[in-house]
């Protein structure tokens, strides 16, 4: 840990699915914590549970028992509702695919967050530019999901995901759709955003070369946890 | 960018698809607001039907007639203000195709019972002069060509012969509902006939048009008539012209019924199409919708888009087939004008297109919003990709 204050706290979470009749454990007895400003990569092998854990960390799934807090919230005690509203402030999402929707331009899909936001059309005009003036991308507001390239695309989702001003980002596989040099970019993108903005980063990844760009390597078998500090903020 | 603006684009990313389901939608929509003209062309005579009049007929059947004699022993009853009379001629011009209504009349103060027939004063006065001539609806003038002096002759059926007759007037509905493909004429003119050819005939009419002072007052006039006639060679039936016009419908109620319900299986057959298009369409953007709930957009902002989308083609749809029902209404009155001399679009049949299109883009909105409520984020974020 680096002694920055924990904004992520798990403790004894456990998950499992339900197929038919049979119980699938994903998760046992996960307990973590995540410093704020820390960019964490979680590996492992295909159902290890990483992607599970991910969801769980940014409410877009329930645990069958065990705490999560983020920011001091309990959200393993908040309602369908509440994590909703939850979300919308305090977690940015970072998809593989990127999940632009395509009838919207780069501009609206950036806004798309803030239109469950008090904010006015003006605000939430400024407050999408400047998500994408972040990524670079402030000559392509207007531009489809069709006309950008992949990296654009994943750029653009990216300021999707900050243009709330979230403390949390959540990244699932987000280089995987991109070639190695594009990858690059977005994972020195979303390294700018921990230095400079001081976001707080989980991204699942099979990527070793990916997951070198963390500060920490959480390794996860099984849905069983195995940490291995990388380097020192 | 506002949600309504991402309903309208999301309602056109499936060109062809939406295209066909708004042609879908639109076809419905006119089919269904022909068949509520047709089901209120039906009805027309009765819609025209003045509170303030009564029929009355020979108690057995409309087929036999009742004696001249009665009509002063009518009007000196408490409480009716005019009466006049008219014979079924069942006269055929040209060929049995051609058909229209033709009557003979007591014309002064039938059309004085009658406000709402418009003929000009000056053609007034010429068709009440002269026995031989007749009076017409501008819609069936307009169908031959006639115009005021042309002389036309119809073949008795009923009344057997060639029968003259020399047009003086040409009238007007004062109302959308008032037939104007009927051929009046003067009842003197074939009692004169009839008197020479066949006497056992003369002197009798269809039926009586009694003219009321109060409305209120139909049910004991009426009963006060028939009382009157009570145990003679021709007993009478009297009831509202309302009760009348309705006793025709109810001879072909069966066919009636038939087009109502085939209108409502239209609309049922377009509700389908509609809820399998947005089922399609919801299933293809599960993921997507996935996508709205993750970035803390409720079940309430997704049920919106899908039934926005939903209402959105099918009132774009329904309001091609509202607007095509006019014109295509047109032409089947001036096709149709043998069947049906009042086809009008009411306005009540608007209103229930709307209300159906309104039904259809609600229920099939419903299936494809409980799925994509129903649906775990995590397991729509799967769907992607």
């Amino acid at each position: 840990m680096t002694g920055k204050p924990v904004i992520v706290e798990i403790i004894n979470l456990y998950k499992s699915y339900r197929r038919g009749s049979q119980i699938l454990p994903v998760l046992t007895d996960i307990s973590l914590d995540i410093a704020e400003g820390e960019f964490i990569a979680l590996m492992g092998p295909s159902g290890s549970g990483k992607t599970t854990l991910l969801n769980l960390i940014a409410g877009i799934d329930k645990a069958d028992s065990g705490v999560i807090r983020v920011g001091g919230v309990e959200i393993t005690a908040l309602s369908e509702n509440e994590l909703a509203l939850w979300r919308a402030s305090n977690v940015g999402f970072i998809f593989q695919f990127y999940n632009l929707i395509p009838v919207l331009t780069a501009f609206e899909n950036v806004e798309l967050p803030l239109l469950i936001t008090g904010l006015s059309k003006r605000e939430r005009r400024a407050h999408a530019e400047m998500a994408l003036s972040v990524v670079n991308l402030t000559d392509r507001i207007d531009h489809y999901p069709g006309e950008l390239s992949g990296g654009q695309q994943q750029r653009v989702a990216i300021a999707r995901a900050i243009v709330t001003d979230p403390g949390i980002l959540v990244a699932d596989e987000p280089t995987g759709d991109l070639d190695r040099v594009t990858a690059i970019e977005v994972l020195q993108l979303m390294e700018r955003l921990v230095h400079e903005l001081g976001k707080t980063i989980i991204m699942v990844t099979h990527d070793p070369r990916a997951a070198q760009m963390a500060h920490t390597i959480t390794h996860l078998d099984k849905g069983v946890l195995n940490a291995r500090p990388q380097t020192d903020l | 960018m506002h949600v309504l603006r991402l309903i309208f684009k999301n309602s056109f990313r499936h060109k062809l698809r939406t295209f066909l389901t708004v042609l879908g939608v639109s076809i419905a929509i006119l089919a269904f607001g022909l068949l509520r003209t047709v089901i209120d062309a039906w009805y027309a005579g009765v819609e025209a039907s003045s509170a303030n009049r009564l029929v009355t007929r020979n108690a057995i059947s409309l087929i036999f007639p009742l004696p001249l004699s009665y009509k002063e022993k009518i009007r000196q009853i408490e409480g009716v203000k005019s009466v006049s009379y008219g014979t079924w001629f069942g006269g055929i011009y040209i060929d049995e195709k051609h058909f229209f209504a033709n009557y003979a009349m007591e014309p002064e103060h039938y059309l004085a019972i009658y406000p709402e027939i418009i003929i000009p004063p000056d053609q007034r006065t010429a068709f009440y002069r002269d026995r031989k001539s007749a009076a017409v609806g501008r819609k069936l003038a307009d169908r031959y060509g006639w115009k005021i002096g042309d002389t036309v002759t119809l073949r008795g059926t009923i009344f057997p012969g060639n029968w003259e007759f020399v047009i003086r007037g040409i009238y007007q509905g004062r109302d959308q509902n008032v037939d104007e493909t009927a051929f009046f004429f003067h009842w003197e003119y074939l009692n004169e006939t009839m008197k020479k050819t066949a006497p056992g005939r003369a002197d009798q009419v269809g039926w009586y048009m009694v003219e009321i002072k109060n409305p209120n007052l139909a049910a004991d006039v009426s009963v006060r008539i028939d009382r009157m006639f009570k145990n003679s060679l021709a007993e009478t039936l009297t009831e509202t012209e309302k009760a009348f016009n309705l006793s025709f419908i109810s001879m072909t109620e069966a066919i009636i019924l038939v087009i109502q319900l085939v209108s409502y299986v239209i609309i049922l057959i377009i509700m389908a199409v509609v809820a399998n298009t947005m089922a399609m369409t919801a299933r293809e953007r599960i993921g997507e919708y996935a996508v709205f709930k993750t970035l803390g957009f409720g079940g309430f902002h997704v049920a919106g888009l899908i039934f926005g989308e939903s209402l959105f083609i099918t009132m774009f749809g329904a309001s091609i087939g509202i607007l095509l029902t006019f014109p295509v209404a047109k032409i089947f009155a001036q096709q149709l004008s043998t069947y049906f001399p009042i086809f009008n679009v009411d306005p009540e049949t608007i209103y229930l297109d709307i209300a159906a299109a309104c039904l259809v883009g609600l229920s099939a909105a419903c299936f494809p919003t409980w799925r994509a409520l129903r649906i775990r984020i995590a397991d729509g974020l799967r769907r992607i990709g």
